[in-house]
């Protein structure tokens, strides 16, 4: 199939055609960036939403609440589950969908699990990419909901324009809620399975850890809402919450900031990657990689001028030299 | 086969049967083998199993059996799967499934049949030289 036919299909919302680009994406064959070209355009506009959180808080579970709630406003839905994959085998188990389930015989409903690859920061690396197929399919709303994070995996808020994180009243004390890191990236937090003991002592940590925090963002105050995903307790007012988010970014520079951010992300992923290809491509078969490790591991060179000398070997042109403004036009050329 | 390219296998029950046991030790195993396992859980229907497998790009359906309902629920998987044009995902069944019917499920059309008390690397070997990726 060419490019431009399995764009157009995929724009034309044909489930299959999607559902083969992402896994070209995720194979990383070429032709699926030709169509993630043609798919670019027009796309950014749906509305993303990251939900985040420790393993095991109901992540999942809020998702599905979510879909139903999304659904019942006659907006359409696409989601991306991520889990982790080992890095032992490379092999995974995506669990997510097992809470989604019933959604899966809703055609405005596309639901896709998606395994890290060896990707950090609690998404994969084809995730935005994969954002921008569900919409370009016509998806109104897309979710993200990342791996079980730690404390560090902030990703998905450069990537979602409101993010959730999820949290339980057994999350720790508030020595915990006082910590940098993933407590900063939600937009709203969630304090899910408040049927669980512990719930008010929970809001009080985070609510008191909330008060000394700089916020993120200009004019809008992280609100906490309580849930209990599995008895469907509390969804309401998180919608109301994510659609006051949603409207706060509308009203000021907040959609244009994030754009701009996402954009910045990506670009500086993409050129990493871009850099890493040209250079193992460089590499390939002629054993220098496996030499200069050797070297390195063996103490003869150390990492840092090891990397200065592959680098000037494969990227010719210093960077100085070879940037020019966008629409200026090469002198003599 | 594509240097990146990884199996993708959607593992499931179907219908009212609440033994997860083996589906669970099944998708451990593939896990285990390097694939990509997407497990659906309980309670599914045919028509669920098939959709999910479109969305998840599936190579390979699992279906675990324990409940005496193979030689009901595998035509209507395998009518599914053709509804979607899906003949190129390899389809294997699984669980406590009488000797006697593994001819019978075959001829209906499924890919293999492990039945319990099989060993873990024939199913990995049968996945890996069978896929059609």
């Amino acid at each position: 199939m060419e490019a431009k036919e399995w764009a157009l299909k995929v724009r034309r919302g044909d489930r299959k055609a999607a559902s083969k680009l992402i896994s070209a994406i995720e194979n990383k064959e070429k032709i699926a960036r030709n169509v993630l070209k043609l798919l670019f355009y027009g796309t950014g506009k749906a509305v993303s939403l990251g939900i985040t959180g420790p393993a095991g808080v109901g992540k999942s579970c809020l998702v599905s609440c979510l879909i139903t709630a999304f659904r019942k406003k006659g907006k359409t839905v696409g989601v991306i589950a991520v889990d982790p994959s080992s890095p032992f085998t490379g092999g995974a188990f995506l669990g997510d969908r097992v809470r989604m389930m019933s959604h899966t015989r809703d055609d405005g409903v596309y639901m896709r699990s998606m395994a890290t690859r060896g990707y950090l920061g609690g998404l994969a690396r084809s995730t935005l990419d994969t954002m921008r197929v569900l919409e370009a399919m016509g998806k109104q709303v897309v979710m993200v909901e990342t791996v079980g994070t730690g404390q560090d995996e902030i990703e998905i808020a450069q990537i979602v324009q409101t993010c959730l994180l999820v949290l339980t009243p057994d999350m720790g004390d508030d020595i915990q809620a006082m910590k940098s890191g993933i407590m900063e990236i939600g937009n709203i937090i969630v304090l899910n399975k408040t049927d669980l003991p512990g719930k008010e002592k929970a809001l009080l940590d985070l609510e008191t850890a909330l008060r000394f925090r700089s916020p993120a963002e200009e004019g809008w105050s992280t609100p906490i809402v309580s849930t209990s995903a599995s008895k469907g307790e509390g969804i309401e007012e998180l919608m109301n919450e994510i659609e006051k988010h949603q409207a706060y970014l509308r009203t000021g520079e907040g959609l244009s900031k994030f754009a701009f951010k996402r954009a910045e992300k990506e670009g500086a992923v993409l050129l990493k990657d871009e850099i890493e290809r040209a250079i193992f491509h460089g590499l390939k078969g002629t054993g220098l990689r496996r030499r200069y490790l050797e070297k390195i591991a063996g103490g003869e060179i150390d990492p840092y001028s090891a990397v200065e000398e592959v680098l000037s070997r494969f990227i010719k042109d210093s960077p100085q030299e070879s940037i020019r403004p966008l629409n200026q036009k090469k002198a003599g050329g | 086969m594509k240097r990146d390219k990884k199996i993708r296998v959607v593992v499931s029950k179907v219908g009212l049967d609440g033994h997860d046991r083996g589906a669970k030790v099944i998708s451990s195993l593939l896990r285990e083998a390097g694939m990509e396992v997407i497990y659906l859980g309980m309670y599914q229907m045919p028509s669920d199993i098939i959709k999910a497998a479109i969305d998840e790009d599936a190579d390979v359906i699992g279906v675990s059996y324990l409940s005496g309902e193979h030689l009901i629920y595998t035509p209507q998987i395998v009518d599914e799967m053709k509804k979607a044009n899906l003949d190129h995902v390899l389809f294997v069944a699984g669980g406590v499934i009488p000797v006697e019917d593994i001819s019978t499920l075959k001829k209906m059309g499924v890919d293999e049949v492990f039945v319990a008390g099989s060993l873990t690397e024939p199913i990995v070997k049968f996945v890996k030289d069978n896929v059609r990726v």
